[in-house]
């Protein structure tokens, strides 16, 4: 791949701006538009951005395969778990209310809602970025 | 030029046209609110959404809350695609590696 001075130097002022504004999505999900489906996708991106400007294992580097498979498995487990826990504490399946903390129910509902943003987020952001990295390197070789 | 054999394909891709154009003529108009869509649930989710979730975004109380379990399954099909595409190529390269 074929990348030049501009283009590594543009990508790394924008990474962790475009980072930074995916986490912004993923957190103010509950109260504007967004969430973690897509503030995922972004933080995702910013990992394909530094993979095209720079080379593959660079951004391989940053992720590895191992570390990227971890935070899938751990953003799907991590809603399910929510759900499991309400089951745990006596109520139906992800019945956030239902949860013991010393809140008022509604607000442990709103919480829960932006841990089920961030477990969303999580998820997609390492499913995009690996998505990508192997099947550029599939590519490459 | 129609040849004999696609005079049954052509006459049942009409007839599944006529249907599907049947249906969405008799769909309800596009944000009526007196449709059957926005009477069901909808008005309660829209009175009760910030008194029971405390979350201003109407949507993500809906997609994270109320709907949670469709979010939960959505994930899930998202996690078990990505999980049987990685095995295909992630797989493929440890063979090729062997």
């Amino acid at each position: 791949m074929m990348t030049t001075v501009v283009i590594q130097t543009i990508a790394r002022v924008v990474v962790p701006f475009l980072q930074l504004f995916g986490l912004y999505i993923i957190v103010h999900g509950p109260v504007s538009p967004g969430g973690g489906f897509q503030g995922g996708v972004i933080v995702g991106a910013s990992m394909i951005l530094l993979a095209l400007s720079y080379d593959l294992s660079s951004a391989e580097t940053k992720v590895s395969h191992k570390v990227r498979i971890a935070m899938d498995s751990t953003g799907a487990l991590l809603f399910a778990g929510m759900g499991l826990l309400c089951l745990l504490v006596g109520g139906v399946f992800l019945e956030y209310g239902i949860i013991p903390l010393p809140m008022a129910p509604a607000e442990v509902r709103g919480l829960m809602i932006l841990l089920v943003g961030v477990a969303i987020g999580i998820h997609i952001m390492a499913l995009a970025a690996s998505l990508f990295l192997h099947l550029a390197e599939e590519h490459d070789t | 030029m129609i040849r004999a054999k696609h005079v049954v394909p052509l006459i049942v891709l009409l007839g599944i046209g006529v249907i599907l154009t049947m249906a969405v003529i008799d769909m309800p108009a596009f944000g009526d609110p007196a449709s059957p869509a926005h009477r069901h649930v909808a008005p309660r989710y829209i009175a009760m959404a910030y008194e029971e979730t405390g979350v201003p975004n109407m949507v993500t109380a809906v997609l994270a809350d109320y709907r949670g379990y469709d979010t939960l399954g959505e994930l899930t099909v998202i996690f078990a695609a990505g999980a049987a595409v990685l095995s295909l190529l992630v797989g493929r390269k440890l063979k090729e590696e062997s």
